[in-house]
């Protein structure tokens, strides 16, 4: 077995044993409590920038799936987990997670207290950090870590979003994401489809595809897209996808969605989220180790009812006294478009995970409703956007 | 929603006595429910006919009813009471049933009582299969194919349409009882026969067979608001087939993607909405087809079950606790998450530590039981535990059972070989024949399996296990192979990597061919290990937890923060088994709140998932361990308590006191000196002798012929017992020298191992159990219990009355004098419990356990006095006269205890009683007199005794003359009298009217037939001989099948009598123990 180490940016050093491609990495290390699901981590373009800490004791244990994938490939910058799996036991497997990680170059640390690296991220921040196989000094290791970036303030979109527009056609097929199997439309017909441009910022294909499920012609447009361009593709709607970092790095995305708010209906999420809310006049701040997992309990302020939702993000946005407290008025914000009100608020930390629009339609979450990985228990979004659309148009 | 103030006293069902398919998990479940109800102010109610029970001390609940729960005594109990609501989610199948049958008569509504948690239509939709299949049809979920049927003929007509192999199941039963697997005609007719006998309500369910799919289970949380949430996902080591209770079972699911694991996360959610369960948990289990993904829905549990227990301990999300607060209207968003204290209850838990459940088996206590695992629950008990990796949990729950196996060591000898080449084809050929039929060593030949060569592949194939977990068993065996050849060089770095993979000590001395001892010694000189304590905390780290529940793992940082403070460590009594249950569990909860009480630090260690003890709440410090040698030095290490208390877990922590004793432990209460010269026959021989007592002539065999010698010298007939047993393994009374060589050539092993002691047997004698209590100065016998049975029957196995029903004042005067003496003599301070046997007016020390005995709670329950309590309190130095008890109070009640046996579901041979305890739980029957606390005992135990009909007697010849009286009472109450022949002409003689009857050999119509035509109520049957035995099984057989309660001594018969003329002369009347309690210290 091969060493490796793990070096964090405030000194601290992990060893571990060589996983996956032979070499050195650094990233922002962050941990993900979710239990299944750790192909479409390894490809969610939001973890650009990011080396993962899974919290699950044993990673690879089914392989992967070229069905499975959340975009071309991998992202991450580097994976740690405490067992890595060797075996690939699942019929729709067709590669090895070790395996996966090579042909990618995907350099890896195996074999050390994911439950301790956890515990000082939580106390202690995420933070910059390096793996190395190559160089076992741990104090270079360190110095290196410090010298990092943090993810503050870089543009991660441009590295992840897509070259070019291009149109999007597949649904999730055989593995549908709605809890409920009555999955008929309150508004458009399936026969009047609904065009949408989709802001690329590292869009998850899960998004695209519950588009698709629920009527939807897809348009994706690279992340630099002015709202000009948009607007001439004559879309019923657009939607602002998930994408890496730090929304204010992004401030040509910013204004362009100031520019198409009350044109046409907008979907945010999570990247997306932030940087409506952001368009709207609100403030983003880095959280010390963010929501990464599947088990994030989020409560629908207007109904009273929990999701069990998928999270994945650093930052969060709202107005300083945006959800503070209980009391409803705060719960509404005055943009400039009019009144936004804060529809979903994380029951673990009361940070803000939802925006509707009282005067203008937008939408937007904070975490993922396209799920995977992840529970479905917000799928009913992308119907509510299809609504939003249908109820515009009308 | 804010909790309901509409209701205010609700009822609460437990699950009686523990049987196999439900134990003790429905206490944990109870009690939770218990604890949560009160704390939000509403009175409770509770019934439960288990005297064993955490929840049924009088402070669980306001008025707690330990009766037989069925029908009448509910009905009784609602009129007297009153209550609003009744929640049966709590209290197993048991519950479940009661109330459907509560509601079918219209009782509830009679009292205007609405169900809480799940209603009758959910309970009804999730339980009966066909509207469970319509439900599921409904909403697109895939179930087996399968078919109802009512008889034999529908039973053939079906099978054109499912196929074989085919599962048969009886409809409405717990733990899957009469669940079988047919693969041919004649096995599907068998057990379609015994599946309708089996069916309370007489319905089968025929269902396609799915071997060899993948199996899941879900806890699933619903609130009146609609949420849901899974609490844990649990996968099967074992594929479908074998009864998930038997199962080796996984947290969190190891081999599904997330795409296949949402999938069946969206039909939980679907099918808890479709069959209405209103609030609280249940269970859902699927089937996987590892070939293509396809998902089926086997069943669901609209209730807590065995599985939340799992669940809950596995997470630390507490189930049974919220399930209670949502039915009550909170909804789980309401409710604070206790572990981090930050988050809310509406969460679904994520871990980062594996579980690993295994089921304990007791198949060598029933000569010819079926060993097989198949779809009916066999296990009584099991052990959990949690490990940083699959692995690591596994080494620990494999040491966890306590079945002396210390890791995967080989069944063959070839322990530290791996896939060898030279294979020896007769090995792999048996290995390969016995995979292929499941039993509780399967783990162990899969690891030999490796060791022989078999690939992981003819493995899967042959078990259809899943190859992920045949990877990580093989990775096991080739780091012992590795370990073996590389003897010398042990590294501390190879230890570390052995730790790591959740090796013992004990097992690397194993491979290692040296003694535990060089282990050790090397683990000193090579400087620490990493050994560290981790904490559930239901979040992965995410959250800091504020609950110290710990468990090992070797990593870097630990998480254990002991305090400062005055502690003790109570040694918790590891899983369930036959002699070692509930009651242990019991005694261990009562110690951690005296502890409390006395402002003392408490840290509970025990391993087994279904306690009360395991529940974090209970103690201050929770450590999820094995109780090996090795894992309780760790924490004492870490901890440094101020004491250790070994008496209340049973024989496990007894077991370990000496070698805690050699390394200084400090060991509360009796000495463990005191201990062993209690267990230690030549000692205790010494000690009887010096105090001037009896008992029966004995001698210590170390050989054969030695035994021989012996039983002449000491006179037949002799009891024979190894020494150091548990529950009175392999103790068998032996009538004369043919029988004793018998039994010397089946336990020629044991004999090499352990002496083997023989003493006279009392012949008719009556067994007397005694329990007290000794500060070192005072000692209080706080109860005498007279047994039902004659001595030689295992005192756990037979029924007993509190206070004597039959004994002398002279005879109690003498023992309460003896049971003083020894408790000075070993000097006890603590619990101590003694068997007398009184012969005529002899009496004889049968045995003396300086420890809590299994009728601990019994007697405290029916003298008011919590014991166990008291125990910790004088073990912490208090005196009995600090505590106010010098004296048991008198009694105006009776409390008959009874035990439950387990013979159906083992397909035991014979249930003749005798030294080896069979049981696996007991019920209590208390009222004014003993007949009807016999009676209750009896309806408690399902072996309700009959008010008329036809009574079948056959006795042995010693016992004819005791039968006249029974048979002329008996005629009196007005029964009919059926006879074997010698039996009948001998009451003939004594003018007693009777119908003689073949026996089997005389030609029929015989006995056999008559009960089976159904026309029997009663049966006594008494045997001598090993030659009668044989010839009456299928007496017994038959009235064990048929429901018919049978007795098998003449005591036992004389009794019933007394408490059909009881039934017969007064009404039933329930009054709860407050009640009883509160009357004892008016007295």
């Amino acid at each position: 077995m091969e060493k490796a180490l793990l070096a964090l940016a405030d000194g601290t050093v992990f060893e571990g044993t060589a996983l996956g491609y032979r070499g050195e990495t650094s990233g922002e290390v962050v941990f993900n409590t979710a239990m299944t699901g750790y192909q479409e981590i390894l490809t969610d373009p939001s973890y650009k920038g990011q080396i993962v800490v899974m919290t699950s004791s044993h990673i690879g244990n089914y392989g992967i799936s070229s069905k499975d994938c959340e975009s071309s490939g991998p992202w991450v910058e580097g994976f740690i987990v405490r067992e890595a799996s060797s075996t690939a036991s699942n019929w729709r497997s067709d590669e090895s997670f070790v395996n996966y990680m090579v042909r990618h170059k995907i350099v890896g640390i195996e074999g050390i207290d994911v439950r301790a690296l956890t515990r000082h991220l939580r106390d202690h921040g995420s933070q910059p950090g390096v793996i190395s196989h190559v160089n076992v000094d741990a104090e270079k290791l360190v110095e290196q870590a410090r010298q990092l970036p943090t993810i503050v303030g870089r543009d991660l979109v441009s590295k992840v979003t897509c070259a070019k527009p291009y149109q999007w056609t597949e649904g999730t097929g055989e593995w549908p994401t709605e809890i409920s199997s009555d999955q008929s439309n309150d508004g458009k017909g399936p026969t009047d489809r609904c065009k949408v441009v989709v802001f690329d910022f590292g869009v998850k294909l899960n998004i695209l595809r519950r588009l698709v499920d629920v009527g939807c012609d897809v348009d994706v447009v690279p992340a630099s897209t002015s709202a000009e361009v948009v607007k001439s593709l004559e879309p019923d709607g657009v939607l602002l996808s998930n994408g890496p970092g730090d929304p204010e790095a992004v401030p040509f995305a910013v204004h362009a969605v100031q520019n198409l708010i009350g044109w046409r209906p907008i979907f945010g999420i999570c990247l997306g989220h932030q940087i409506l809310g952001l368009a709207l006049g609100m403030r983003s701040h880095k959280l010390k180790f963010g929501h990464h997992g599947a088990n994030h309990p989020v409560i629908d302020l207007r109904s009273g009812k929990v999701e069990i939702t998928s999270q994945n993000h650093n930052f969060s946005i709202g107005p300083p006294d945006l959800g503070k407290s209980g009391d409803d008025d705060l719960h509404v914000f005055q943009s400039q478009w009019g009144r936004v009100h804060m529809s979903h608020r994380s029951l673990n930390d009361g940070c803000c995970e939802g925006l509707v629009g009282l005067d203008v339609p937008i939408m937007s979450t904070q975490y993922h409703p396209e799920a995977s990985p992840g529970p479905h228990d917000s799928a009913y979004m992308f119907r509510q956007f299809l609504n939003l659309l249908g109820n515009t148009h009308a | 929603m804010p909790k309901r103030t509409d209701i205010h006293r609700i009822l609460l069902i437990g699950s009686g006595p523990i049987v196999i398919g439900q134990g003790c998990e429905f206490d944990y479940s109870g009690t939770q429910a218990c604890r949560a109800l009160k704390e939000e102010g509403y009175e409770v109610i509770l019934i439960n006919s288990n005297p064993a029970t955490i929840m049924t001390d009088p402070e669980l609940a306001d008025r707690t009813y330990i009766e037989p729960i069925t029908c009448e005594v509910v009905e009784r109990i609602l009129d007297r009471d009153r209550p609003d609501a009744l929640l049966p989610t709590m209290g197993g199948q048991t519950a479940l049933n009661l109330t459907v049958q509560l509601s079918q008569q219209g009782i509830l509504e009679k009292y205007g009582v609405q169900t809480i948690g799940a209603s009758y239509d959910a309970i009804q939709k999730a339980e009966d299969r066909e509207q469970f299949k319509e439900a599921m049809q409904r909403i697109g979920i895939h179930v087996p194919l399968s078919g109802s049927i009512r008889s034999r003929e529908e039973a053939v007509q079906l099978l054109d349409t499912i196929g074989f192999p085919a599962i048969v199941r009886p409809s409405f039963t717990l733990g899957g009882a009469g669940g079988n697997i047919a693969y041919n005609r004649e096995e599907y007719e068998e057990f379609v026969e015994w599946a309708l006998v089996t069916s309370p309500v007489g319905q089968v369910l025929i269902e396609q067979s799915l071997i060899g799919w993948k199996e899941y289970e879900l806890e699933v949380m619903r609130d009146l608001n609609d949420n849901v949430v899974i609490v844990c996902p649990i996968e099967n080591f074992d594929a479908m087939g074998i009864h998930t209770g038997d199962s080796i079972t996984v947290a969190p699911c190891m081999t599904l993607t997330d795409k296949e694991y949402q999938r069946m996360r969206n039909a939980a959610v679907r099918i808890i909405r479709e069959i209405g369960v209103d609030t609280g948990g249940s269970n859902i289990q699927f089937a996987v087809n590892p070939k293509n993904g396809d998902q089926i829905v086997i069943e669901m549990n609209p209730r807590v079950s065995r599985s939340s227990a799992l669940a809950s301990k596995a997470t630390g999300f507490p189930i049974a606790k919220i399930a209670a607060k949502l039915a009550v209207g909170y909804t789980l968003d309401e409710i604070t998450n206790d572990i981090t204290k930050v988050t809310k209850a509406s969460f679904e838990p994520t871990i980062d530590y594996v579980v690993v459940k295994i089921p304990r088996f007791t198949f060598e206590k029933f000569e010819g039981s079926d060993p097989t695992l198949t779809t009916h629950m066999k296990s009584v008990g099991e052990v959990m535990a949690l490990g940083a990796t699959f692995k690591e949990a596994l080494q620990k729950a494999i040491r966890s059972l306590e079945t002396d196996r210390f890791g995967l060591c080989s069944l063959y000898g070839l322990d530290g070989l791996y896939q060898r080449d030279e294979t020896d084809q007769e090995v792999m050929q048996e290995i390969r024949e016995v995979l292929q039929v499941p039993t509780a060593d399967r783990m162990w030949q899969v690891a030999d399996g490796f060791r022989v060569g078999l690939s992981c592949d003819e493995i899967h194939a042959i078990t259809h296990i899943d190859p992920w977990f045949l990877a990580e068993i093989r990775q096991l065996i080739a780091f012992e192979h590795q370990l073996s050849v590389s003897r010398d060089a042990m590294t501390s770095e190879r230890y570390q990597q052995a730790k790591q993979l959740g090796f013992s000590d004990e097992r690397l001395a194993q491979l290692l061919k040296v003694s535990p001892e060089t282990i050790q010694s090397f683990v000193s000189h090579s400087g620490s290990t990493s050994l560290t304590y981790k904490r559930v905390d239901t979040c992965a780290a995410e959250f800091e937890a504020h609950t110290p529940y710990l468990y090992s793992s070797y990593g870097k940082s630990c998480e254990a923060r002991a305090t400062e403070q005055k502690k003790v460590i109570i040694l918790g009594g590891g899983p369930n088994r036959i002699g070692q249950g509930i009651e242990f569990d019991y005694c261990c909860v009562h110690a951690a709140m005296a502890l409390q009480e006395e402002g003392v630090e408490t840290i509970m260690v025990n391993c087994n998932p279904e306690t009360v003890s395991t529940d974090y709440d209970i103690s201050d410090r929770l450590y999820f361990e094995p109780l090996t040698f090795e894992d309780v030095t760790h924490i004492l290490n870490i901890e440094k308590p101020f004491g250790i208390i070994v008496q209340f877990g049973g024989q496990t922590p007894l077991k370990l006191s000496w070698s805690l004793a050699k390394i200084d432990a400090p060991i509360l209460g009796t000495s463990p000196d005191a201990i062993d010269r209690a267990e230690d026959r030549k000692r205790f021989n010494a000690l009887i002798k010096e105090l001037g007592l009896r008992q029966p002539e004995s001698g210590m065999a170390h050989s054969p012929e030695e035994a021989h010698h012996i039983a002449e010298s000491v006179q037949y007939p002799v009891m024979a017992r190894p020494s150091y047993v548990l529950g009175g393994r392999a103790m068998q009374i032996l009538y004369d020298e043919d029988s004793l060589a018998r039994y010397l050539h089946t336990h020629a092993l044991a004999l090499v191992k352990h002496p083997l002691l023989i003493d006279h047997y009392l012949d008719g004698a009556i067994e007397v159990d005694v329990d007290a209590i000794s500060d070192g100065r005072h000692v209080v016998v706080a109860g005498i219990m007279e047994h039902v049975e004659v001595a030689g029957i295992h005192s756990g196995d037979s029924a007993c009355s509190l206070p004597p029903y039959s004994l002398k004042s002279s005879i109690i005067d003498i023992i309460t004098s003896q049971t003083i003496a020894l408790a000075k003599a070993l000097n006890v301070i603590g619990l101590m419990n003694i068997q007398f046997a009184v012969q005529g007016n002899d009496v004889f020390v049968l045995e003396v356990n300086p420890r809590a005995s299994r009728t601990v709670p019994f007697v405290s329950k029916t003298i008011g006095v919590p014991l166990a309590k008291l125990a910790t309190k004088v073990m912490l130095g208090k005196t009995l006269e600090e505590l106010g008890f010098l004296k048991a109070p008198t009694l105006s009640h009776m409390s008959v205890k009874e035990a439950v046996f387990p013979f159906i579901k083992l397909g035991a041979l014979d249930i003749l009683l005798g030294p080896e305890m069979r049981s696996t739980g007991e019920v209590m029957g208390i009222d004014g007199d003993f007949g009807w606390a016999f009676a209750k005992a009896q309806t408690a135990a399902g072996n309700a005794l009959p008010k008329s009909g036809i009574v079948l007697l056959s006795v042995k010849d010693q016992d004819k003359l005791a039968t006249v009286d029974i048979a002329k009472r008996l005629c009196h109450l007005g029964f009919t009298l059926h006879a074997t022949r010698g039996t009948a002409s001998f009451l003939l003689q004594h003018d007693i009217e009777v119908e003689p009857v073949n026996k089997i050999k005389e030609g029929r119509p015989h006995i056999v037939d008559v009960i089976k035509n159904g026309h029997i109520c009663l049966v006594v049957n008494t045997v001598g001989s090993a030659s009668s035995q044989d010839d009456s099984t299928p007496i017994r057989r038959e009235a064990l099948y048929q429901g018919i309660p049978y007795f098998t001594t003449i005591p036992a018969a004389k009794a019933a009598v007394l408490g059909i003329e009881a039934m017969r002369k007064g009404k039933l009347r329930v009054r709860p123990l407050q009640e009883y309690q509160a009357a004892l210290k008016g007295n």
